[in-house]
């Protein structure tokens, strides 16, 4: 199972820091799991120009093939003027329109204030299932109210974490199950 | 329809397609050499012609894994090993070639190969070839728009004057040497939206139009829209040819057919691509519906009549060499086709 974490803004460091929890978390529970974590912060990502994806070059194209060769995607947002960073969107804007077809994506936010409580529900879900992803669909929110000095401090954080790791890794065996069996009607 | 060479007595066109792809043997993981592919591309369009196929193209894909890159070259070969087929390019990427070269070489490809010469110009899926040739990706509208119009002008004139943005000007230009019959039927390549269908019908061109997958009543829609542009630019649809390409692979048994054909498809996309063909839309091939031609010739017959109800279309192009088929394969399929599938197809839609 590869799962990819990928860290969605350039930055701040809450994000961060929560997808450390998530790697944390699942090398505790799965350390058979593949992890990579991609931090936009560490990688300079061009804008997407239409192209194939296999076009790009430098870090446009290491991302980007990561991302298509993940099993699993486990995205860490914060929410900028009540939508998604840049960056981010820009990622999905790199990839082919069903570049998530037989992936499993998870997700949890990390957001300034409660109001922006159904931003992903709202954007960031539509998008993943336009992508054809296999949505895990509870997912973690977490406020500023929830750090300090750049650890998080809500024991109701970690145990919603953990869950969204359980969540994610049974998803994708679950799936990778029913698209075995659908496949396996096929005599090609 | 005779301004383009289509004859609706004998029924709708048969042809092969290939855009000399050269992906490893999906079974073996290994790849015949590129001299040996294109010697097995001149070949079949030789075998092409003896089973009784009416057309055989050959498109240029400047990235990794195609052979066929200088796919004039190719079709010249051909032109002096066969005798009858027609010949055609699928596509010639107009936007990075100089028009006047383009029309130089298929002209003389024309008299080479006494008369049965066409163009296809499309402006590329991939874009790899802008900076390989030295041109800039923003132009990529402009740059195509404004070569096939040149294209377009140099095939109805002896004499042009032309001025444009990215050429150097012409100024009493004669582009020689003429083809055999003073022009070609020239096309224009156009995927499933129906934006560039719609601009094919104002330029008042035949246009071929790619089927890859999904159903195939999804193309109807760019087939209408086109045959509006026609008649909304003053032209009569009746005169314009229509041409659909698709994937292609045939069995006796049909089961045969998918077991063989979908490991190349997926390998193929996968590589040139970067992902592959999914198996439950693959598996939806069966449907009647669906574009994507694999099958026992019986399907594939009834698949080709269906959309010819649907689209009222002149020509058929299969692409059935991607994905590294082995050459005896294809050979079992040219096989099939002549035999089955074009006395069938050609009993009910000749006119």
């Amino acid at each position: 199972m590869k799962i990819v974490g990928l860290s969605g803004s350039i930055v701040g460091s809450k994000t961060k820091t929560a997808m450390l929890v998530f790697e944390k978390t699942l090398r505790a529970k799965y350390p058979d799991a593949e992890w990579t974590l991609i931090d936009l912060a560490d990688y300079n990502v061009q804008f997407s120009d239409g192209r194939n994806y296999l076009e790009y070059e430098g870090d446009t194209a290491f991302v980007a093939k990561a991302l298509m060769d993940a099993d699993t995607i486990v995205i860490g947002t914060p929410i900028f003027q009540a939508s998604l960073p840049a960056t981010l969107k820009n990622i999905f804007d790199l990839l082919p329109i069903n570049a998530f077809r037989d992936k499993v994506i998870s997700f949890f936010v990390t957001a300034g204030s409660s109001k922006h409580y159904l931003v992903a529900e709202q954007q960031l879900k539509p998008i993943l299932a336009y992508m054809k992803a296999q949505i895990v669909q509870t997912y973690v929110f977490i406020e500023d109210q929830d750090y300090v000095k750049k650890e998080i401090v809500n024991d109701d954080v970690f145990l919603r974490m953990e869950r969204l790791v359980e969540d994610t890794v049974n998803l994708t065996a679950t799936y990778e199950l029913i698209r075995k069996q659908q496949e396996d009607q096929y005599d090609f | 329809m005779e301004k383009y060479r289509i004859d609706r007595s004998k029924g709708i066109e048969f042809g092969l397609y290939t855009l000399g792809d050269h992906i490893p043997n999906p079974e073996t993981m290994e790849r015949i050499s590129a001299k040996q592919r294109l010697d097995e591309i001149i070949e079949l369009a030789k075998l092409a012609e003896e089973f009784g196929l009416d057309v055989f193209s050959v498109g240029e894909s400047h990235q990794k894994y195609f052979a066929t890159q200088a796919h004039s070259v190719v079709l010249s070969a051909i032109a002096q090993a066969t005798k009858h087929i027609k010949l055609t390019s699928s596509s010639t990427i107009i936007s990075t070639s100089d028009p006047v070269r383009v029309y130089e070489d298929f002209s003389t490809i024309d008299l080479i190969s006494n008369g049965r010469v066409e163009i296809v110009a499309g402006r590329a899926s991939r874009v790899g070839l802008f900076e390989l040739l030295g041109y800039d990706l923003k132009d990529y509208e402009g740059l195509f728009e404004e070569k096939f119009e040149l294209l377009k002008l140099i095939n109805e004139n002896k004499i042009v004057n032309w001025e444009g943005e990215y050429r150097a000007p012409l100024k009493n230009a004669e582009v020689l040497p003429r083809p055999l019959h003073n022009t070609l039927p020239l096309w224009r390549a156009v995927g499933g939206a129906p934006g560039s269908a719609i601009r094919a019908g104002r330029q008042g061109v035949p246009m071929m139009l790619a089927t890859l997958g999904g159903p195939s009543s999804n193309f109807k829609i760019a087939v209408d829209a086109y045959r509006k542009s026609l008649s909304d630019s003053g032209f009569d649809p009746a005169e314009f040819p229509v041409a659909t390409t698709g994937l292609f692979f045939t069995d006796k048994d049909s089961q045969v057919a998918m077991r063989q054909a979908y490991p190349g498809v997926n390998l193929g996309l996968q590589l040139v691509n970067g992902h592959g063909f999914s198996k439950q839309h693959f598996a939806q091939a069966q449907d009647v519906r669906d574009a994507l031609m694999v099958g026992s010739p019986q399907q594939i017959i009834e698949k080709i009549l269906y959309q010819y109800e649907l689209f009222g279309h002149q020509r058929y192009m299969a692409q059935m060499d991607f994905g590294g088929v082995p050459f005896p394969l294809l050979v079992k399929n040219l096989e099939l086709i002549a035999s089955e599938i074009l006395p069938a197809i050609r009993k009910y839609t000749k006119q």
